[in-house]
């Protein structure tokens, strides 16, 4: 049978998190068909099509699906789940709203935040704030899942060739509405994908000193990042939360700046390659992930480390 | 307006959980359990509706064995009106979870469902979703404002980019992001209080519904360990380190 992902896409073009969650499809079979509700997205369809692996779009396009609202989303992907083995979404705000709904709509235990594909009932995911990994099996005739990201190479976003056809509309469940949208703006990579990550916590002391993580951000091409502290004093925006709660990321370079290292925050990065930590408490418990550890003021060792960069990169 | 809360007994956020010696789960033996902290904001959330006069009763509901009554206790000692206990000593998926909250929905025919985006045991995230989509209602889940007025509601949701607002004809289901409010310690009167407040004993088998699990544990495991690294001393060495150890910067 195949499998089909719903894609997360802003109708233009298509989400990274989407490329990730291709892969994990292509563990559990062949024909990996996606599924692009939007409206004017042809160009969004155009893009799942030439995803790697994937042979063939469901295109609905249709003014209900232009914000990804869940009452509208999740009757559409209950209408063409037939013949589908296995439904699968990225494990984002979108994956997350939209997958439990169309789930209970076809009565179907879903698999959240799956991180390991045993065989196509049996699969791995992070339970306690990834301070335990459960294997599980699932017995639904059809399997909903979300896939966290980091746990999956993205597919290539050429080299597919699936042909884009057209779904007819659920229409309008008239239940919510959009109202808008504050997207935090940055020229920085995206958190998620970012190669680099540099994170501040409550030891940053407000949000006036983030511009010294900034800067070393822009030397390394890195994503700011940032405790639930530091989100919760109001120095960053919510979108920076790294953690059980918030985004997972798995970089090559994690810097965590005056972060504790509570389980939460730990749950959101410790799959990172490498661990880099500056705290000036030489107990606190980030030091016990840390590749390399720095006991220091930061207030002093980031303008230091800045200059070093600036030195010899 | 009645608001409903479903509230989960979890481990305590603050415990260091460890798995089983048998692999079939997470020791949950003599551990410190807790209300989950996204049912607390919950909670919160529905007290301070209700203090605002936007909401006339809130009832607590949990399912879970004979201990669960302390949770819904939590709630009570918090400010919630009475409390509903679905007793079972089996561990109830969120989409059982979800269909035995519809029947309460039915009986108790509350103006909203206030609960957590996220249960911190199984990390789950659904059961909100699920259950909006059960009664065919509208949903907001993440949720770090909300405002209800008559027969609409404003919400304002934690996504991915930033922040979203979208607007939901009532009755909902909310479910909450941890900056919508911080939670209030009961004060001691207030627990003596709530032992007096009624609970309402049910069961799956009451409510008419199989919350058979549809997906197996087969084991648990400890997640790979990682190990402390060095200390170093200054930028210099660090960045050395960075470019000719790790080789992660250029
Ligand atoms: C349900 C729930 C969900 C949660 N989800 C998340 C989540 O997703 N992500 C998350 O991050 N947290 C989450 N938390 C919160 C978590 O438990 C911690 O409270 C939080 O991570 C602490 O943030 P912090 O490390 O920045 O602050 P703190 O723990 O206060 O640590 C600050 C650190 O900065 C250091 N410091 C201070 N000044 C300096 C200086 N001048 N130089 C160097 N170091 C300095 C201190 O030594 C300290 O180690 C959650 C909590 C709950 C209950
Ligand atoms: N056993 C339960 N009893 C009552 N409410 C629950 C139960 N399990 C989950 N919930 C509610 O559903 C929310 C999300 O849980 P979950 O989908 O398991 O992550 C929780 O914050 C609770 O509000």
């Amino acid at each position: 049978m195949s499998i089909l992902v719903v894609a997360e896409h802003d109708n233009a073009s298509i989400k990274p998190s989407t490329l990730n969650t291709v892969t994990a499809a292509a563990a559990l079979g062949d024909d990996v068909h996606m599924l692009v509700a939007g409206s004017g997205c042809q160009s969004a369809a155009d893009a799942a099509g030439a995803i790697a692996g994937v042979t063939k779009v469901l295109k609905a396009d249709s003014a209900e699906y232009e914000h990804g609202l869940a009452e509208n989303v999740a009757p559409l992907i209950k209408a063409v789940a037939d013949g589908y083995s296995h439904i699968l979404a990225p494990a984002t705000t979108f994956g997350k709203n939209v997958m439990p709904r169309a789930a209970a709509m076809l009565d179907t235990q879903q698999i959240s935040d799956v991180s390991g594909i045993e065989s196509a009932d049996t699969f791995e995911r992070p339970i306690y704030a990834g301070n335990a990994i459960a294997t599980v099996q699932s017995s639904d005739p059809i399997k909903l899942i979300t896939v966290r990201s980091t746990a999956f190479e993205p597919a290539a976003e050429q080299g597919g060739s699936g042909a884009v056809e057209d779904v007819a509309a659920t229409g309008d469940a008239g239940l919510s509405t959009f109202v808008g949208q504050e997207l935090t703006k940055s020229e920085r990579p995206e958190l998620t994908t970012a190669r680099i990550v540099i994170s501040g916590g409550r030891g940053m002391q407000s949000g006036d000193n983030f511009p010294m993580l900034e800067k070393i951000a822009d030397k390394l091409g890195a994503a700011v990042g940032a405790s639930r502290a530091a989100v919760d004093a109001g120095y960053v925006p919510n979108d920076y939360q790294v953690g059980q709660t918030g985004k997972v990321v798995a970089p090559d370079l994690y810097i965590a700046v005056g972060i504790s290292g509570a389980i939460q925050h730990l749950a959101g990065m410790k799959d990172s390659k490498v661990i880099v930590a500056i705290n000036k408490d030489d107990e606190a418990p980030i030091f016990q992930v840390a590749d390399y550890g720095w006991v220091a003021d930061l207030f002093e060792a980031v303008p230091e480390l800045d200059a070093e960069l600036e030195k010899s990169l | 307006m009645k608001v409903l809360v479903p509230v989960k007994r979890v481990i305590d956020y603050n415990v260091k959980v460890r798995v089983k010696a048998d692999n079939s789960g997470v020791e949950l033996a003599n551990v410190k359990m807790a209300m989950n902290p996204f049912c607390e904001i919950a909670v919160e959330e529905a007290i301070r509706l209700k203090e605002a006069g936007g909401a006339d009763e809130i009832v607590v509901v949990s399912i879970g064995g004979k201990q669960t009554q302390e949770t819904i206790r939590t709630g009570l000692a918090m400010g919630a009106d009475r409390g509903i206990h679905i007793e079972t000593d089996d561990e109830v998926e969120p989409l059982g979870v979800a269909k035995l909250l519809q029947k309460v929905v039915e009986e108790e025919a509350p103006g909203v469902v206030i609960m957590g985006k996220q249960a911190i045991d199984g990390d789950n995230n659904q059961t909100g979703q699920m259950l909006s989509a059960l009664l065919n209602w509208s949903m907001a889940t993440f949720v770090s404002k909300l405002e209800i007025s008559g027969d609409e509601a404003s919400a304002t949701r934690e996504v991915d980019g930033g922040l979203e607002t979208i607007k939901l004809k009532m009755p909902a289901v909310v479910t909450v992001d941890l900056r919508l409010n911080e939670p209030r310690y009961a004060s001691l009167p207030n627990i003596m209080k709530a032992k007096k407040k009624p609970i309402d004993e049910k069961t799956p088998a009451d409510l008419g519904v199989d919350t058979a699990a549809r997906v197996k544990t087969l084991k648990v495991v400890e997640p790979p360990a990682r190990e402390a690294g060095v200390k170093v001393a200054s930028a210099a060495e660090l960045v050395e380190k960075l470019k000719n150890e790790a080789k992660v910067i250029g």
